[in-house]
């Protein structure tokens, strides 16, 4: 048994306590084409233990196919044929590893441009955005790029790593370079946490165990950041909002005129006996109980599903929210919003899209368009009305009923939107509400 | 109050939406059973989604005819106890009516066999979702696929053209004929899923606990001997202590050597092996991109 396993044993049965404890991290990986992003990715799981035998093993020999002198630690997040042969990423991958700390959920997204639309997936759920930096190239179009869509796809922390410290000899004032470039760029962005780590993926240097290359260092490994880095308060405790997601009626004997509200706390804090309003009925009533599988529980928080049974009969169903009386969002038939475009079909103005928002399900019309704005630089073109592929704008939508339109700022579960082409019911953009 | 979730409370709650947004996205959704420990956790998170009410869809098993008869008998059992529906997609009736070819030789196996039982299936119920416990983490082709994984009219996923999937919406738009595969444990290692069972106690087959049975050794993996693999004239049977990792039909199970009798000594086990679950399966061994290959033709 290695010394991970024992670790990993002794948690999980002789110390419930830490066990009960692990929290789940999500991240999403984002650098340009040569960066080293796979490797770094491989080292991680590499180092962490989370590679069994078999895997290596294939790895190893699909290294000495390709004829390599070392095995490819890449090549452990390669995924779809095309993507062997071609030797990049094409689609969202996802990968696991856990630590006894933490369980960790990567979005392995491609650098290559035309594909921020699988970048913006990536972040959509992600705690930490972790940006590559090559060392001998600095900070390069695409570190803006990702960096700025990190920034409006409001990833609450963001970790820059300056790879391949190796390749220029670990000198320090390469990486004070970098970091401060970044930091003059990001002084732009809407990000409030960001942190920087000298690292080489390739040889191991500061990913998992500090390096002896950068004594001039004092800050955490990646790992260490990955472990320790402050996500609890990453929901919002704040603002109550309950998107009802589907009624539960039993209409058996035993549950006569059991009638509850089943879906997925999307912010606050539900509990018992509270006066709640209902959405976009307006009407009042009291969280009579809370109820799971497991039994009925005081409160209902953030990302738990519950099941919220109220006081009287209202007529309630999917697409309603339960929300505070004191603590109501926007209810509104025009949104303003940021909109990352999808499809090759650009975004048509005056055009009608399916949008789905929370668990409603509606009709829209883009009634106007605002500007574009350049990923590169954040300037907002206001003459540029062509929308397409990757681009982001801001766009007013009518809709054909009412949303619960938290700002994204504010939530971003409830200040989240999709828009789907009604004819070719693909997903073509995503949109952030202002 | 410390209002946080561990990691597989976090799982469970994540899994149990996409559940119910199967229920209420779609008209006519099934959950696909194998008996795995996988699509047992998926049933049992299904049983949560909806509690106390029952599961408002049927389970869906195919029945390559070589299955372990404890995994039919356990089975038998859930569906009864959870008051849902059972429909069997049985492979050895395609076979019988033509509709598919038997492999021939030593590692003949009905796993491909399978995919075509499974649209069949779904085309004659008009299943337009058919949720599955396939995971992320299990091979390299799964770690792309979606919560909401599209299929087109011949039950095909197309990995390059998939639909974005941001935040917790689903879009489960499509056209008359198509239909959609959904993951709702996507996010499950292997070890929650063991980690999950433990701390749920949710009842298994006995398959997956160390037991005596007879078997052979074949390229390094071990098979329960069954009238339905033909043994070489070298292969020996031998009685062994084994249990398995993953249940799939007999012909393409392997059996780990163990003495974990219990769910506790399971996981213990599972936490130290330097070998993933597939690493037993010999469906995966055909070649580098076996389940991609098998995953575009409409596979679990």
């Amino acid at each position: 048994m290695d010394a991970k396993a024992s670790i990993l044993l002794r948690y999980l049965f002789m110390n419930e306590v830490k066990y009960a404890d692990m929290e789940l991290l999500r991240f999403t990986t984002a650098g340009s084409v040569d960066d080293g992003k796979s490797t770094l990715i491989g080292r991680l799981l590499y180092d962490s233990k989370s590679i069994l035998e078999d895997q290596y093993e294939a790895v190893r020999l699909s290294s000495e196919r390709r004829g390599e002198t070392e095995v490819n630690l890449a090549l452990l997040t390669d995924g779809l044929k095309a993507e062997r042969e071609q030797g990049i990423t094409i689609d969202v991958a996802y990968r696991y590893f856990s630590t006894p700390k933490r369980k960790f959920i990567i979005t392995d997204t491609p650098g290559h441009i035309q594909y921020t639309r699988n970048m913006v997936t990536g972040a959509s759920t992600a705690n930490v955005a972790l940006i590559l930096v090559d060392a001998r190239q600095g900070v390069v179009e695409q570190t803006r790029r990702h960096s700025i869509i990190a920034s409006l796809l409001q990833i609450p922390h963001m970790v820059v790593c300056v790879n391949k410290m190796d390749l220029v000899d670990y000198d320090e004032e390469v990486y004070e370079n970098i970091r401060h470039d970044f930091e003059n760029f990001a002084s732009k962005l809407d990000v409030h946490d960001i942190s920087f780590i000298p690292i080489s993926a390739l040889r191991g240097d500061n990913v998992v165990s500090r390096s002896a290359n950068t004594n001039w260092y004092q800050g955490p490994t990646l790992m260490y950041y990955l472990e320790n880095v402050h996500i609890a308060s990453d929901h919002n405790f704040i603002d109550c909002r309950f998107p009802v997601q589907y009624v539960i009626r039993p209409n058996t004997d035993d549950y006569h005129d059991y009638r509850g509200y089943a879906g997925r706390v999307s912010g606050g804090i539900f509990r018992k006996g509270d006066r709640v309003m209902l959405l976009p009925s307006g009407f009042s009533s009291t969280i009579a109980r809370i109820d799971t599988f497991d039994g009925e529980v005081e409160e209902a928080f953030p990302p738990m599903s519950a099941t919220i049974l109220l006081t009287n009969d209202i007529d309630i169903s999917r697409g309603d929210m339960i929300v505070r009386e004191n603590n109501i969002p926007p209810v509104t038939q025009d949104v303003e919003a940021m909109i990352c475009w999808f499809n090759e079909r650009p975004l048509q103005l005056n055009g009608k899209y399916t949008l789905r928002h929370t668990t409603q399900e509606m009709r829209c019309v883009v009634k106007d368009l605002r500007y574009k704005l350049d990923v590169n630089t954040l300037h907002r073109n206001l003459e540029d009305k062509e929308i397409k592929m990757n681009d982001i704008a801001r766009i007013v939508l009518r809709t054909t009923k009412p949303i619960f339109a938290d700002s994204y700022r504010k939530n971003r579960i409830t200040g989240s939107l999709i828009l789907i082409d009604e004819g070719t019911n693909e997903t073509v953009g995503a949109g952030m509400i202002i | 109050m410390n209002y946080h979730l561990n990691h597989l409370k976090e799982l469970e709650s994540e899994s149990i939406f996409v559940i119910r947004e199967v229920a209420s996205q779609f008209e006519n959704p099934v959950i696909l059973f194998s008996g795995g420990k996988d699509s047992i956790l998926l049933t049992y998170l299904a049983q949560k989604a909806f509690y106390p009410a029952r599961i408002p869809c049927p389970l869906l098993h195919i029945d390559t005819g070589h299955n372990f008869s404890e995994t039919l008998e356990f089975r038998d059992r859930l569906v009864d106890q959870l008051g849902v529906k059972l429909i069997v997609g049985s492979v050895q009736e395609a076979i019988d009516q033509g509709r598919a070819t038997e492999e021939k030789g030593y590692n003949a196996s009905r796993n491909i066999l399978q995919t075509q039982v499974l649209l069949d299936s779904l085309e004659k119920g008009k299943y337009d979702a058919a949720m599955g416990g396939g995971r992320r983490d299990e091979e390299k082709a799964r770690a792309k696929e979606r919560f909401f994984s599209h299929r087109d009219e011949f039950g095909q996923w197309d990995p390059k053209n998939q639909r974005p999937e941001l935040w917790n919406l689903f879009n489960s738009r499509k056209h008359i004929g198509e239909h959609f595969r959904v993951f709702p444990i996507s996010n499950w290692t292997e070890l929650d899923v063991w980690q999950y069972l433990l701390m749920e106690k949710v009842e298994l087959p006995s398959l997956y606990f160390s037991h005596q049975r007879d078997c052979f050794v074949r390229d390094n993996v071990i098979y329960a001997d069954s009238e339905f693999i033909r043994k070489r004239p070298e292969e020996k049977v031998e009685r062994m202590q084994v249990r398995f990792r993953t249940i799939g039909d007999m012909t393409c199970t392997g059996a780990v050597a163990s003495e974990a009798d219990t769910l506790e000594e399971v996981v213990k086990e599972i936490t130290v092996s330097r070998v993933t679950e597939r690493g037993t399966r010999a469906d995966d061994k055909r070649s580098e991109t076996a389940m991609e290959d098998r995953k575009k033709q409409g596979y679990f």
